[in-house]
């Protein structure tokens, strides 16, 4: 069942980054962990992917103007 | 196609271009139907690239407010009427402005709730079982397959007996029903289908409320869920609902776990998450638009959406939500409850950074937007 809400249309493909990823994504974006959109550490999604506090998660949207958008969000309790 | 997607993603990279997926898909697919070669697919990418950086948004620009000037102008022309009958024939769903309000409110209630319901594929075309499946989501209580009822006053009891072809119709089990109403009733008296209750005072208020309590006894049905509707939509059937649960739902046996939604941007967010709940707010916000014969830019919707989720969890545009937790004093106080937030600060001793738009305009110094936004950094010698 927690994996089912995963396969949801509506719910993105999420990913736990990395340390070493984590740094090149905020290096990149030139900004500090806490400017990030934010998740809860009890979301749905969260939770069945194990994703812990701290984290920053990868999404890969589907966008109706990008065809693909990637963005992040940072775990928080 | 996989081919020419491959090939202009090359020549974009040399181009130095980044474009989203969606412009690649697009230029492969003209340049397959116009057989471009290998010259005019490096002039259309640079085109392209030209157009793109020109329609691409400044750094300062604020696109916050023409998001709310595109959104709030169409709004003006919506219907003002709390509701609309449309979508499914026999269930009453909230449209037109009420329920864009409600949507940038994230109101916890929303006035009417209402699921669609999809089956698995090997499920989609039985009838059958997505009429089975319909009775054991949408509310029934007793009242619905009686096919007696007396209230006896002689003897001072309710005999209540049960309709076998109701039943049946209903496809509802019989044991289950009996056990609900032993469970409720713990005093009544069963024989086969035919029910008796004693009220637990002896005079005739009690029996008339026992009755009433009888009649309404829920045998059936998921928790917030009350009326179903079934319909045939294209080539599958489709169990719309008033009310929602999409928890309970997706529980369920045969029911299609990707498509099944509900319009209850809260419950989405606490079954699916926060990035589902901004999906849905894009959606509905959208579909109530485009419901009104209204038409606006996704990316303004999008930018709320994103704003509505960025914290977390799902915040409303307001008092409640984004403008009441501004870090400025003065932009809250200027908003609404001028009183409260300036006797607040005043108590607490906040400061105000002034780094805000708002903020600028009230103290009267040039705002930080556009090139405004620009200061000069003095280099440390």
């Amino acid at each position: 069942m927690k994996k089912d809400i995963l396969k949801h249309e509506m719910v993105p493909d999420h990913a736990v980054l990395s340390k070493s990823e984590s740094n090149k994504v905020l290096k990149k974006m030139d900004i500090h962990l806490e400017q990030l959109p934010k998740i809860k550490s009890d979301d749905p999604v969260a939770k069945a992917i194990g994703a812990k506090e701290g984290d920053i998660l990868e999404i890969t949207r589907k966008s109706s103007t990008a065809g693909k958008f990637i963005t992040y969000r940072l775990v928080k309790d | 196609m996989q081919e020419t997607i491959e090939k202009v993603t090359k020549v974009v990279k040399k181009k130095r271009a980044k474009f989203p997926e969606s412009y690649i898909h697009d230029i492969a697919l003209a340049a397959e139907r116009h057989d471009l070669d290998d010259d005019e697919l490096d002039e259309l990418v640079r085109r392209v690239k030209r157009a793109y950086e020109r329609a691409k948004v400044e750094k300062g620009e604020a696109v916050g407010t023409v998001a709310a000037q595109s959104v709030g102008e169409p709004g003006t022309q919506m219907t003002m009427r709390t509701f609309h009958y449309a979508g499914v024939a026999e269930l009453n769903v909230t449209l037109g402005l009420p329920r864009l309000i409600e949507i940038v409110d994230a109101r916890k209630k929303i006035s009417t709730p209402t699921m669609a319901i999809y089956f698995e594929d090997e499920f989609k075309n039985d009838e059958e079982f997505v009429r089975t499946i319909a009775n054991k989501i949408g509310k029934s209580n007793v009242n619905d397959i009686l096919q007696d009822f007396h209230v006896n006053f002689a003897e001072m009891n309710v005999v209540a007996e049960l309709d076998e072809t109701k039943i049946k119709d209903k496809r509802l089990d019989f044991t289950d029903i009996i056990n609900r109403v032993e469970k409720t009733f713990k005093k009544a008296q069963i024989d086969n289908n035919i029910l008796s209750f004693v009220p637990s005072k002896s005079n005739i208020r009690e029996l008339r409320l026992l009755a009433d309590k009888v009649r309404d006894l829920q045998i059936s049905g998921v928790k917030n869920i009350g009326k179903v509707v079934i319909r045939k939509e294209e080539d599958e059937w489709v169990i719309h609902t008033e009310g929602s649960n999409l928890g309970a739902v997706l529980k369920m046996e045969g029911v299609d776990k990707v498509r099944t939604t509900t319009n209850d941007i809260h419950e989405v967010e606490k079954v699916l998450g926060i990035e589902a709940a901004r999906n849905a707010i894009i959606h509905e916000a959208q579909r109530t638009m485009d419901e009104q014969g209204l038409t606006v830019d996704v990316r303004h919707i999008m930018l709320v959406a994103d704003m509505m989720t960025a914290d977390g969890s799902v915040k409303s545009i307001g008092r409640h939500g984004i403008s009441g937790e501004k870090a400025s004093v003065l932009a809250r106080a200027s908003f609404e409850e001028t009183g409260k937030h300036l006797l607040r600060a005043s108590i607490r001793g906040e400061i105000d950074h002034l780094t805000g738009i708002i903020e600028n305009i009230i103290i009267g110094q040039p705002i930080p937007l556009g090139t405004g936004s620009v200061g000069v950094v003095m280099k440390h010698k």
